[in-house]
């Protein structure tokens, strides 16, 4: 094991390196483009060995990664923000066809307006495209679930693709300390891909067929348990990670000084270090903040969270993210959760990052201050207001 | 030469049992490639016809390994499983794509455009029945000029389809592949050897073959074959092929036979007025005029 100053997209790159992809299909896009060069040269020189296609599209991209998993390789593809969006179509079919191709997402704004800052609109806007989708907190996070999601996406319990989202600029082009797993810790991890669902001489297959309406509802039934699945999977697959690598995750969600908390913060991604921070410095002033970070927003961790939240006074939901006519989508997710569970506290949605403005510890002091005293439902960081007045920002 | 290719034929069938309308030349031309390639063919349909007559589970017709690729990946897929299966250790296949006329000029030609960039080794076969059959007889860039579709209506203003067929083969060569073909299912032996020779070539290789459609065309489903066969005597289609920078021009009609005859006998065609018969004719000559000057002839 070594230890590099790497930014987020090198760190993921360093993963998907330990997991020797069989086919990498790419094109660029900022701020995902690191992560391909990366690659690029790692397949220049030697240390992988993957057939890499310099395809002509996002949609061409995710479209030979289907292909190659088709045959039975290993394929990884990685993208962010309108190219996500372009590959829109072949998310689906990747999902429905059960193919478990690995992707980086660099989450980022979504136009119009242009931008190519960081927000969470592009993957929150494909919640219902069958991927199993993980937010990485920083660089060795990162690295790790390069690793660990192909041995979720690959369990035949599972068998479904898994998007890795790592914050646009703040993630991927951050620079971290990272522990380097040695190859042998890798292999001994995760074994060569195995799987029926692929192209065979001995046994012709016909794949990614039509199903009229007596079986297309169980073919969808059936992606819908195998993401289910991924919840023990999941915990499975972090246990074994441990053993390994000496570094133990907390399964689909993190939650920080929640046990005995009046106010929790809901959120994702990068930003939960500075909400955990702002939640220490509360607690000094005798204020019980707690934290919640989701990282896994498919499958939803819907009862993990409603017992996070169950003894907390009041709660808020952070994101780089809005549903227009509605909220954020993942206050909508989280609502939802505690309903089920019949837990009936008063809870807060704080919109904030879009475009990559930035979120300051003094926001976050004054979301766990709203979260106390009471305020709108959804609230726009900067702007105020629930988004049906005028706007001061 | 024709009965011999037929006798050298595979009796072996890897397309059977499918809904196709009668007299589809598009499976015609989709049974014949794969009796050529065999069994370790690897074949890529987007949807379209052949994918949606072919594919409806459990009805599964396809006897070697075929799979469904989105409209638009065609050939981004056959690039993604040609990887794969090279990657995996594999070298006794042949990844092949059949695509329809809109798959392939239109939503796919970005793909196919890629694909023959990289010089991937695959086969693709644009079977070519000039409209979007699949979705109800609808314009597709390669639906011939004066041809009435169901978004082409021929009224008294507008006499069907305005625009000429776009130029896929002289655009697939025009990327340098190593190899491109015309072909019609009316001249099968034509068709069968620009396929066996296609799978001989490593790299990219592009057949377009005209597959007539008896549904959309408004013939009998008996002609599909022999209007297959006229449009290239009539001079609207030619059969030739690039290899190696050189256009090469594999039939030569000693005289055309009547352009008029030709579409009057379709339903499409039907409406066409002496001038609109006229520019079908002026532009088969300056086509023609342009196969002399630039193709070789053997």
């Amino acid at each position: 094991m070594s230890k590099r100053f790497l930014s987020g997209n090198e760190a993921f790159a360093e993963g998907i390196r330990l997991a020797k992809p069989d086919v990498i299909s790419a094109y660029p896009i900022t701020p995902q483009t690191i992560v391909v060069e990366r690659l690029s040269e790692m397949v220049e020189d030697g240390s992988l060995k993957s057939e890499f296609i310099h395809v002509e599209s996002e949609h061409s991209a995710l479209s030979c990664a289907i292909g190659a998993s088709a045959s039975g390789a290993r394929a990884f593809t990685a993208t962010s923000s309108q190219g996500l969006l372009y590959m829109a179509e072949c998310l689906y079919y990747a999902s429905g066809g059960r193919f478990p191709i690995v992707m980086m997402n660099a989450d980022r704004s979504t136009a119009l307006p242009w931008n190519i800052y960081g927000d969470q609109r592009d993957s929150l806007s494909q919640l219902d495209s069958g991927w199993i989708q993980v937010y990485a907190e920083n660089a060795q996070e990162a690295l790790d679930l390069a690793l660990m999601s192909w041995r979720i996406a690959e369990d035949s319990r599972v068998s479904t693709p898994v998007m890795v989202n790592l914050d646009g600029f703040v993630l991927t082009h951050t620079y971290e300390t990272v522990e380097i797993p040695e190859q042998a810790q890798a292999d001994r991890f995760l074994p060569p891909y195995v799987t029926g669902n692929r192209i065979d001489f001995d046994n012709p297959k016909n794949m990614a067929f039509s199903a009229g309406p007596d079986t297309n509802f169980v073919f969808k039934y059936k992606a819908h348990a195998g993401m289910l699945a991924a919840k023990d999977v999941v915990a499975e697959t972090e246990d074994a990670f441990a053993e390994i690598f000496g570094r133990q995750y907390s399964g689909l969600l993190d939650s920080y000084r929640t046990e005995d908390a009046d106010y929790i913060l809901v959120t994702l991604g990068s930003i939960a270090g500075l909400c955990r921070e702002t939640a220490d410095r509360l607690r000094e002033q005798g204020i019980r903040a707690g934290v919640v970070r989701i990282r896994y927003m498919r499958p939803f961790p819907n009862a993990e969270i409603a017992a996070a939240l169950q003894n907390a006074k009041a709660f808020g939901v952070l994101e780089k993210d809005v549903s227009f006519g509605n909220e954020g989508t993942v206050y909508t997710n989280v609502n939802s959760a505690l309903q089920k569970a019949g837990v009936r506290i008063p809870g807060y949605n704080f919109i904030g990052g879009l475009g990559g403005r930035n979120i300051s510890a003094g926001d976050i002091a004054q979301m766990f201050a709203d979260i106390q005293d009471g305020t709108e439902h959804v609230n726009f960081i900067g702007i105020g207001g629930d988004g049906n007045g005028e706007s001061n920002g | 030469m024709a009965n011999q290719t037929a006798e050298k034929l595979s009796r072996d069938e890897y397309f059977y049992g499918h809904k196709a309308c009668a007299g589809c030349g598009g499976a015609l031309a989709v049974r014949a490639a794969l009796k050529v390639l065999g069994q370790n063919a690897v074949s890529v349909l987007p949807a379209g016809c052949m994918s949606a007559v072919g594919f409806n589970f459990p009805q599964l017709c396809f006897s070697n390994n075929s799979i469904i690729s989105t409209f638009a990946g065609t050939a981004s897929m056959l690039t993604g499983i040609e990887a794969g299966l090279r990657a995996r250790g594999y070298s006794d296949f042949t990844a092949v794509g059949f695509a329809g006329d809109g798959g392939t000029a239109d939503i796919g030609i970005q793909a196919l455009s890629g694909a023959i960039d990289r010089n991937d080794n695959i086969i693709y076969i644009c079977y070519d029945n000039e409209a979007y059959m699949n979705t109800g007889i609808q314009k597709s860039g390669l639906t011939p000029f004066g041809a009435r579709t169901t978004t082409t209506p021929a009224g008294a203003n507008i006499h069907g389809n305005l625009r000429p067929k776009k130029n896929m083969f002289e655009i697939a060569a025009a990327h340098d592949i190593p190899y491109a073909a015309t072909a019609s299912v009316g001249y099968l032996a034509d068709f069968i050897k620009k396929v066996e020779k296609a799978a001989q070539i490593k790299g990219t290789k592009y057949i377009h073959v005209i597959a007539p459609c008896p549904t959309g065309w408004g013939i009998a489903t008996d002609e599909t074959v022999e209007i297959a066969k006229e449009v290239v005597d009539c001079g609207l289609w030619y059969l030739a092929e690039y290899e190696n920078g050189t256009f090469t021009l594999n039939h030569k009609p000693k005289d055309f036979t009547s352009v008029e005859a030709y579409l009057k006998k379709q339903g499409r065609f039907k409406h066409l007025d002496l001038d609109d018969i006229k520019t079908v004719i002026e532009s088969r000559d300056k086509k023609w005029a342009f196969i002399e000057k630039n193709f070789t002839y053997q």
